[in-house]
């Protein structure tokens, strides 16, 4: 081996693919150099070899120090990646969400210098799945979309949860991806190891539309179609993967124009379907009005209370805010109340409440978009739902006409009897309230301090504040719903959508950043697993001064699964004394108000006696106000 | 919640249900029963007050002991509490853990004596 090294090292010529062998050839000398020993003519001359090569001749060196062109040929004086600036400023993005990747260096350097870092103004992430759930949590108080920029292949993956997340929740979020596409361009190693032949794939299955394009022309026309496909409800992530081709070569294409941005109207619902709900509802002696993600905009919260005011139904309202929780209606009605008509908007599965309507001969009518947009391999759909009225339609878009339709058929005899269940469902409605209320005195003093006690002592301090709720109450039993006045559209943004944990802080903070130029006060009860998945996002939260107040639910460890493995050894006639293996958080106690310090915003706790919750919200809620993140570490009950 | 005397009865009455768990009375032993409360996580439902949490509200306890330990062999929801067998708890563990809960406090003031609560039950009347 080392013989063969060197005989070939003997060959060096100076023309350009000479010296490229010679150089190879070098290395390997080089690299087999610490296996020659002893003083051998061969290992002498090996070794002379090297020390020649590594010196500069004296043609080197003039080349060098001699008299050199003013401007580098290596300058590109205006980059394809300029003209994508170009392209992203006509799409109304205030924020771009980034992980700093090779494959985008070129955009990421015409965003800060050529865009001025405005419209989008760059923000540092420390994860990929930070930046996607970042957009996320924006998406829901802004109804627009953030950009997330994402290397390729590694930063997708790492992106791909947050974005199966944004998906299964119909939550737009405009995804450029960079790709050494050109496999005679991209060097070995990780150019190579960063690149794919079609890098939507590994995430088509869960992004509404993806786009390769391959001139700047391609990418200007799929730039702007995929923010409109994004918006149009059913509303999903698009993603469009930017050869790095594309961005660092200089723009030589003549006639390049950016296309309008159009605004597609979301599908209303079929005319004569709609006539036939509003029939069924009218007619009906108890509907029931039940709601997911109906409201997109505050419109639509409007439309939700007309609806229910016009039919005098009850409305059961979860995952985002579409119906405020304090108005009579809200709730399930009144004791017994079977409902023989039940209304679906915008619920992802209505199998449960078509079977359940089946079974005591009463309808269910469904308006919803995502029949829409099914994909096949991922089956977040749910079951198939039997129900007797379906329509593929938006919701919200739909509710003006089906709104219309009722009022015009309520006679004033149907008026009457909706008038005194109205009435009924009002009256349950506040014993429902006056008992959620005196519940929340169970274990009003217990330490680790309970959820109910944490929520009704931040209620007063934050109820006359523009306060947003940017968590979800899946993990803390509803309290805040149960207890605080949700009456405004952006006053809670809802749950995970795929229920992936590691969404939860930085959808806070996207949140946050959406409400802060509207001066909101911006609270999350944040649960401890979910956090320590992408801690990081703290410190994007204080470098970027986003001003949230995180509440820690820190119930050491990852609850619901110890539930699960309680349920599994019960089953199999086995203890649950080991069902704190692999799901508990403790042994050493995490100390989040530590962790907040560390990553730059000042942290308070961990607390664990009740008293001292009101005077710490009092200082925290202040610094907040300042505009800077502040963090409470309260350790609570489990739920 | 049902009350152990109705799921002692329907065990009595369906031949195929588990022999009714002894109902004569032990004395417990609180410091081992909290290490058992601890240790089988069945503060992960009920809280470790025993009164928080998805699970039913064990404090002030409504049952008595034989009751106890009847509905937590056989739980009436077993799609929500998991039972445990004898095989897994003796009688003389669930009296232990029995005599525990009755030694935590009643942490449930009445909603009229806390102030917080008392005005947000006035806000929107």
């Amino acid at each position: 081996m080392a013989r063969t090294s060197v005989a070939k090292a003997k060959k060096i010529t100076v023309d350009r693919r000479g010296f490229l062998k010679g150089a190879a050839a070098s290395a390997a000398v080089g690299a087999v150099g610490s296996v020659v020993t002893g003083t051998s003519a061969e290992a002498q001359e090996q070794v002379a070899q090297r020390n020649a090569t590594a010196q500069p001749n004296a043609a080197a060196i003039a080349a060098d120090t001699g008299v050199r062109p003013v401007v580098s040929s290596r300058i590109v004086e205006k980059p394809g990646s300029d003209f994508m600036v170009d392209v992203l400023k006509t799409l109304d993005l205030e924020y771009v969400a980034a992980n700093p990747g090779s494959t985008f260096e070129g955009l990421h350097e015409s965003l800060i210098n050529y865009g001025d870092n405005k419209m989008p103004e760059l923000l540092t992430c420390c994860h990929e799945e930070s930046a996607v759930a970042m957009a996320h949590g924006y998406a829901k108080i802004e109804g627009k979309p953030m950009m997330a920029l994402i290397h390729g292949d590694i930063g997708l993956q790492h992106a791909s949860m947050a974005i199966y997340n944004a998906y299964a929740d119909r939550v737009p979020i405009y995804m450029v991806v960079g790709n050494h596409a050109d496999g005679a361009e991209r060097s070995s190693g990780v150019q190579s190891q960063h690149s794919a032949q079609d890098l939507g794939e590994l995430v088509r299955d869960y992004v509404k539309w993806d786009d390769q394009p391959w001139s700047l022309g391609h990418f200007a026309e799929s730039a702007v179609r995929a923010y409109n496909i994004a918006r149009t409800p059913p509303m999903g992530p698009t993603l469009i993967t930017m050869a790095a081709e594309l961005q660092l070569h200089p723009n030589t294409q003549p006639g390049l124009r950016i296309p309008k941005l159009s605004r597609t109207s979301p599908p209303q619902g079929d005319s004569g379907a709609v006539a036939e709900a509003a029939r069924m509802l009218v007619n009906a002696e108890r509907p029931m009005i039940m709601t997911e993600r109906t409201a997109r905009t505050p419109e639509g919260m409007k439309l939700m209370i007309e609806l229910a005011e016009t039919l005098q139904a009850p409305v059961s309202n979860s995952e985002r805010m579409d119906f405020p929780n304090r108005h009579p209606l809200a709730g399930t009605g009144f004791a017994n109340y079977d409902p023989d008509v039940t209304i679906s908007l915008e619920v992802n599965d209505v199998s449960g409440t078509a079977r359940a309507a089946r079974a005591r001969n009463a309808k269910t009518i469904s308006i919803s978009s995502i029949d829409l947009s099914h994909k096949a391999n991922i089956q977040e759909f749910g079951k198939y739902s039997e129900v007797d009225l379906d329509i593929g339609a938006d919701a919200q878009a739909t509710l003006p006409a089906l709104i219309e339709q009722c009022k015009k058929l309520i006679t004033p005899d149907r008026q009457r009897t909706m008038q005194e269940r109205g009435a009924k469902i009002a009256a349950a409605h506040k014993e429902a309230r006056k008992r959620n209320i005196e519940l929340a005195s169970v274990g009003w003093d217990a330490s680790p301090v309970s959820l109910n006690r944490l929520c009704a002592e931040l209620w007063p301090q934050i109820k006359d504040l523009d306060w947003s709720l940017v968590s979800w109450q899946g993990f803390i039993s509803g309290w805040p719903g149960r207890l605080w006045n949700f009456d405004k559209h952006y006053q809670y943004i809802g749950g995970q959508g795929a229920g992936g944990m590691g969404y939860g802080a930085p959808a806070a903070v996207g949140a946050a950043l959406a409400n802060k130029k509207h001066g909101r006060f911006s609270v999350s009860i944040q649960t401890d697993g979910d956090l320590n998945y992408a801690p990081g996002v703290l410190w994007t939260a204080a470098h970027h001064r986003i001003p949230l107040l995180t509440i820690m639910h820190n119930n050491r460890g990852y609850h619901q699964e110890v539930m699960f493995i309680e349920q599994a050894a019960s089953i199999r006639n086995r203890g649950a004394d080991r069902a704190h293996i692999g799901t508990k958080l403790w042994d050493p106690d995490i100390n989040y108000a530590k962790m907040a310090q560390a990553y730059g915003m000042e942290g308070f706790g961990p607390i664990t006696d009740p008293k001292d919750l009101a005077p710490t919200f009092r200082k925290a809620i202040e610094l907040v106000r300042k505009g800077e993140p502040a963090m409470i570490d309260v350790v609570t009950q489990p739920r | 919640m049902l009350p152990a005397v109705l799921l002692l009865a329907a065990a009595a009455a369906n031949p195929q249900a588990p022999a009714p768990a002894a109902t004569s009375s032990t004395t417990g032993d609180a410091n081992h029963g909290k290490e058992l409360f601890m240790k089988y996580t069945c503060y992960g439902c009920h809280g470790f007050s025993g009164q928080n949490g998805n699970g039913a509200r064990l404090v002030p306890m409504r049952f008595p002991q034989a009751g106890f330990i009847a509905y937590v062999r056989n739980p009436p929801r077993a799609n929500q509490m998991p039972s445990y067998s004898p095989k897994v708890l003796v009688d003389n563990d669930l009296a232990d853990i029995y005599a525990y809960l009755k030694t935590l406090p009643d942490s449930a003031p009445p909603p009229a004596s806390v102030a917080i609560l008392s005005q947000i039950l006035r806000e929107n009347q």
